[in-house]
């Protein structure tokens, strides 16, 4: 009755849906999980001391200024909680860099991705601004850019790029990069730089040393030495954030 | 008296083909207008971007996530309908087929141009095809709501093929555009026994696999939410519940279409009271399991008493949504159920009050699915959402296209199948192909 045999066609719709699990196998850019490695030259981590931070905000400014953002979105954002007795802290939350990112897994467009030295960046060129990343992300950690950023001299008309998103793309998704741009040239991120309490650190598991501008530690000895913490660990996501609690913070969340 | 009746219910189906009253073309202005709001709304949306919706960095998602949830899932409501009842053979469902399937036709194409809407690039929705992701849930959906929509234009294509014929048969302008279509369309249909039987084994392979199809569509739909840790959406009843949620709006909705077009297109002869009765028996049974599935999920979560969920459920049953889940749980739940349920006199009224209490109700309930979670982060004090003028126009205008959009079809093509109608009347013996089951009406005679 047909040209098409039964046969032939579910023969061809299991070739298809074959193709579709091998290549479901494979994501597109994955590069820092992406088969071996050569010794990887930096994995940046950042330590946050809590035992430190006034809640001054610093840190956010910095950052908004450097990124040219509005005063809505806070990259490095500072919460400030309550323990459990009653007593108030505070808490800088950046993005987290996740080992294993949520975001990235969720995004349809490969518009988020990890570089070599553990940053998940986002390519706001192609971001479709599904958000569909917002809603994975487990930390809150990515901003909407639901407005223009605020208006700032760009006279050669400069076009954002993964590693230094400025300006933001007006309906895309921007967050925390641990300021890629100034690390890969030797400088501290802006708000590691603007912290007066010193309470933020810069880190390289590689070569396991962090600073926070004027003292530099042995990054393993100093998370171990302090009991530092990650946040929301259970969910695998392997933050490359730590957090040293001390100053009446409950250590879990 | 049997061509009689075939005379008047070919007539009935036929009245609205191309020659329309002043009440249709008034109806269809008002719903046009609305869309007409819709279309600007959404061209300002597009030249300032989201910042004009109520949506923002701590609010990711509003109102045309909640419509596109809403629209896809009443969408199933005429594929089912429809499905369940070739599938059983029931003879009852003759007049009302094309209707169930035009409405799913109808609203999933609406749900689609939602959820397109929500897009904050839409320059950039080409990005889909050229990057995508197999492991993205978003990448699921796209596909998955693609080839639904494929197979419910095939499912309403199908058992249309005849009825075409009788258009390109007896539509007076028959050397017109419109004449050429309906000659194109109708493949030549003839009613030759090889014919028919081949249309038969289409429906019948159709209809089997719309209901996979169907339920693929709303999984994919609830793991959009379930595969986050967002509590509230990262739990395992979330894709039954979703399948389950809209085959209740779904019939619901039927009910509300068939009403309506029997009204206007003055069927009542061929559209009775059992029709609304029989259906009502399927949103009794989806209603019932609906609120069993709700007990579950509230009942699992709540007894633990963990923090999240129970700062979540607090928020629900007593705090700031609880105004929200009451009116959904008791007006858009129980009282329906209580309207079908009891036995007794205006069955049809009945049936549609419940109809539009339902599908009320089901907006609510997808409007705290997608707002809820959004609204309970443990550390940020979320804001709550405020629909802006535009989201609110957007919505009007998406509601006001399925009416809109059922009356361009049934412009076109015939009200009811008059080929089924054929059928149960008696008029023409049906073909029955040795392939079909059983149980749809095949198998050796």
């Amino acid at each position: 009755m047909t040209g098409i045999s039964r046969r032939k066609l579910l023969g061809g719709l299991g070739t298809g849906a074959g193709a579709i699990a091998v290549t479901g196998l494979a994501p597109i850019r994955f590069d820092a999980e992406a088969a071996p490695v050569p010794a990887k030259k930096r994995q940046w981590v950042m330590v946050i001391d809590m035992r430190r931070c006034d809640g001054c905000k610093h840190c956010t400014d910095a950052c908004q200024e450097t990124h040219h953002l509005p005063k809505s979105h806070e990259w490095i954002k500072v919460h400030k909680l309550k323990g459990k007795r009653g007593q108030e802290y505070f808490m800088p939350q950046p993005c987290m860099q996740c080992e294993n990112p949520m975001c990235l897994r969720v995004c349809p467009v490969a518009a988020t991705f990890k570089d070599d030295e553990g940053i998940v960046l986002v390519d706001q060129n192609r971001c479709i601004g599904c958000r569909m990343c917002i809603a994975a992300c487990p930390y809150d950690a990515r901003y909407f850019n639901e407005v223009d950023p605020p208006a700032f001299a760009n006279p050669f008309g400069r076009l954002p790029t993964p590693q230094f998103p400025v300006p933001q793309q007006k309906g895309t998704v921007g967050k925390c990069m641990f300021c890629v741009h100034n690390t890969g040239q030797g400088k501290l991120p802006a708000c590691v730089e603007a912290c007066s309490m010193l309470a933020l650190y810069i880190g390289d598991l590689v070569s396991d040393v962090a600073t926070n501008g004027q003292e530099t530690v042995r990054l393993s000895k100093f998370l171990n030495e302090n009991d530092a913490f990650r946040y929301k660990e259970e969910l695998n996501t392997g933050p490359h954030v730590y957090y040293i609690a001390g100053h009446g913070q409950d250590l879990e969340f | 008296m049997e061509a009689r009746k075939h005379d008047r219910y070919v007539q009935q189906a036929m009245a609205n083909i191309g020659k329309v009253g002043l009440r249709w073309w008034l109806i269809a202005t008002v719903l046009a207008a609305c869309v007409a709001a819709g279309i600007y709304a959404y061209i300002y949306q597009v030249q300032n971007g989201h910042s004009v919706t109520g949506v923002s960095h701590t609010i990711f998602w509003g109102f045309y996530i909640v419509n596109f949830v809403f629209f896809i899932g009443i969408s199933y409501g005429g594929a089912i309908t429809s499905a369940i009842l070739r599938l059983t053979n029931a003879k009852w469902r003759a007049p009302i087929t094309r209707i169930a399937e035009g409405t799913a036709v109808v609203t999933l194409a609406v749900g689609a141009v939602s959820v397109i809407v929500d897009v904050a690039r839409p320059d950039r929705l080409l990005n889909l095809f050229l990057y995508a992701q197999p492991g993205s849930p978003i990448t699921w959906d796209w596909i998955a709501i693609n080839t639904y929509l494929v197979g419910s234009v095939i499912f309403f294509y199908l058992p249309l093929i005849p009825d075409l014929a009788l258009c390109r048969d007896t539509y007076p302008n028959a050397g017109g555009l419109r004449g050429w279509a309906y000659r194109v369309l109708s493949l030549g249909w003839r009613g030759s026994p090889d014919q028919e039987r081949a249309l038969l084994r289409g429906i019948g392979i159709m209809a089997v696999l719309i209901i996979p199809l169907a339920i693929t569509v709303h999984s994919v739909l609830a793991w959009l939410f379930a595969v986050t840790v967002r509590e509230g959406w990262h739990t395992t009843i979330f894709a039954p519940l979703f399948v389950l949620g809209a085959m209740l709006s779904g019939v619901a909705t039927v009910i509300l279409v068939i009403a309506a077009f029997r009204k206007a297109y003055g069927l009542q002869e061929f559209i009775a009271e059992r029709h609304f009765r029989y259906l009502s028996y399927l949103l009794l049974a989806f209603d019932a399991g609906y609120i069993y599935f709700m007990a579950s999920e509230y009942i699992t979560e709540g007894y633990v008493q963990a923090v999240v969920p129970g700062a979540m459920l607090q928020s629900l049953f007593i705090g700031t949504f609880a105004p929200v889940f009451w009116t959904f749980a008791l007006g858009g739940l129980v009282l329906p159920l209580v309207l079908v349920a009891l036995p007794g006199r205006h069955v049809m009224a009945r049936a549609c009050v419940a109809s539009a209490l339902i599908v009320g109700g089901m907006w609510l309930k997808r409007f705290l699915i997608v707002l809820l979670p959004g609204s309970s982060g443990a550390l940020l004090p979320w804001e709550l959402y405020q629909p802006s003028w535009v989201e609110l126009a957007i919505t009007t205008a998406s509601l006001a296209a399925i009416p809109l959009g059922l009356m361009i079809l049934f412009f076109f093509f015939p009200v009811m199948s008059v080929h089924e109608m054929d059928e149960v009347e008696g008029a023409t013996e049906p073909a029955r192909p040795a392939l079909t089951p059983a149980f749809a009406g095949g198998g050796d005679d």
